[in-house]
């Protein structure tokens, strides 16, 4: 059996939204080499809303397709719904990472998440809340 | 992405069988199925056919038949070795030296032989991956045991000066084990020559079956087993022999004595090309290990910016198979021990390829792989933030 699924290897061979955004409203980084995995996000706020999302990440093929995921469900969403999505919801999406994949390569929603804190903090505004896990 | 062609350069994980290995195992399995410990003439046969790789085994790594232990792995052999050598002389005291670069089965066992009371010195490397034999020489306590220095290192091809360490050691009145299972059936050893007093060796690193290793131990040097049982083995392995993958071993062994100048010749060009074409087409990219004092088909690397397992896999899809020793591709996800002690940073080690061709390999393989590779890398840069910074800077 393939060490990884359908859906990752999906992502992995065809990444959505890599690269980064001229002038971003947000960035947001995480993790480091020692680990394995660093992974970038860059966002574009409208009206309280993700109009775009870009991601750059150096890392493992799980770290890839993480990053990939996050952007297409983030992507229109508010920033409090934003905030609501876990790295395990994404692991879920992505229907399951291998065991030790979970810990080091499933940082994405992680990086998005200082993205928005990146974009509140700059706009001078609250942060909104967070789930963790 | 699927072009149909396959590449297969990781002979350093495992060989195919080399043709006529499997028709010499196939009778043991079926109608030569006795066990040789038996006196009739079932028994007989299985003996008759285990003394016959005992002596082709022997032969390759110029020692004596009954100097040889099979085991079932590369990795037995160096437990026994490392364990049984070290508790064989506990009572003279519980100091062992083994280099920054051994396999973990050798690492592991010192760790578990540290746990009831044992002091382990770890060797450096320079930034080949080469020991210093006066590093060993100064490593040396009145309490030393055991030394251990692999032979040859499979993750970075660097082939070590062994018989300048044994001297050392041996001058030193301590006992010498080389791990060769890289390095035997591929390049020249001679026990006598090295002047060691353990050699480990495992068949599928030279076109035998898994699941069949040995370890050559000097005649009058004391092991206490691993495993209690019968008297296999001259009692240094109990268990019935698996026969017929030990019949390979002979068969393959056999083949590499006869072949090796053959082998050698074919892989070496294959080597060079690809260290020559991938350094002039991956920009950002550098050789791990010693650049000459390296087995014959083995050119590792580390490719900056960008991380192996993602290559490993975007080279799969292009029917090529590698290995890594990125963090993201052991199972600890650590990152490669050898690379790291060679003074390699952990960003650049997460960038570790590692290729190793053998006999089935072609000029037009690798120039395949140099085909391919560059469009890989650049596809992984592309989407790494690491090399936006670093090009930016």
């Amino acid at each position: 059996m393939p060490v990884y699924g359908e859906k990752v290897m999906d992502h992995f061979m065809h990444p959505r939204n890599v690269g980064e955004i001229e002038n971003p409203d947000g960035v947001g980084d995480v993790g480091n080499p020692v680990c394995g995995d660093m992974m970038s996000f860059y966002i574009k706020v409208k009206d309280n809303r993700l109009v775009d999302i870009k991601f750059k990440t150096f890392g493992c093929g799980a770290a890839i397709a993480v990053s990939s995921i996050v952007t297409e469900m983030a992507m229109g969403k508010t920033l409090e719904e934003a905030m609501t999505i876990t790295n395990k919801l994404v692991a879920q999406e992505l229907g399951g990472l291998p065991q030790n994949k979970l810990h080091c390569s499933n940082l994405g929603a992680d990086a998005l998440h200082n993205a928005i804190k990146n974009y509140l903090e700059k706009t001078g505004q609250k942060p909104v809340g967070e789930k963790v896990t | 992405m699927q072009t149909g062609r396959k590449v297969y350069l990781d002979y350093a994980a495992t060989n195919p069988l080399a043709p006529g290995v499997f028709e010499a195992m196939l009778p043991f399995f079926s109608e030569a199925y006795g066990n040789p410990a038996s006196l009739h003439q079932w028994g007989d046969m299985a003996r008759q056919a285990l003394d016959e790789s005992r002596a082709k085994v022997a032969s390759l790594i110029g020692g004596a038949p009954e100097e040889l232990i099979f085991t079932g792995s590369g990795t037995e052999s160096n437990n026994l070795a490392i364990k049984g050598l070290s508790l064989g002389q506990q009572a003279k005291g519980k100091h062992i030296v083994v280099s920054a670069i051994e396999h973990f089965s050798v690492l592991h066992s010192v760790r578990t032989l540290e746990k009831s009371g044992f002091q382990l010195t770890e060797v450096p490397v320079d930034k080949h991956g080469v020991v210093d034999p006066d590093e060993v020489k100064r490593s040396l306590r009145k309490d030393t045991v055991l030394v251990s220095v692999m032979l040859a290192n499979g993750e970075v091809g660097t082939i070590q000066s062994i018989k300048d360490i044994a001297r050392v050691v041996k001058e030193a009145g301590i006992l010498f084990h080389t791990d060769a299972v890289a390095a035997a059936g591929n390049i020249p050893v001679n026990v006598k020559d090295l002047g060691v007093d353990a050699l480990s060796l495992a068949a599928n690193q030279f076109y035998g079956p898994k699941g069949a290793g040995a370890l050559w131990l000097r005649r009058g040097v004391r092991v206490i087993p691993l495993l209690d049982g019968g008297i296999q083995e001259g009692g240094k392995r109990a268990g019935t022999e698996n026969v017929p993958t030990i019949v390979g071993m002979g068969k393959a062994a056999e083949l590499a004595q006869k072949d090796m100048p053959a082998r050698i010749k074919h892989c070496i060009p294959l080597r060079d090309r690809l260290i020559r074409g991938l350094l002039a087409e991956v920009k950002h990219s550098l050789l791990t290990g010693h650049p000459s004092q390296r087995l014959p088909g083995h050119a590792s690397f580390c490719i900056e910016y960008i991380e192996g397992e993602s290559m490993l896999m975007l080279l799969d899809a292009h029917g090529i198979a590698v290995s890594s020793g990125s963090a993201c591709t052991s199972r600890a996800l650590k990152a490669s021990h050898v690379l790291l002690a060679m003074g390699l940073s952990h960003e650049v080690a997460q960038g570790s390829l590692l290729f190793t061709m053998g006999m089935d390999n072609t000029t037009d393989d690798i120039d395949y792989v140099l085909g391919v590779l560059p469009q890989v890398v650049d596809r992984l840069r592309q989407i790494s933030p690491l090399y936006h910074k670093s090009t930016a800077s």
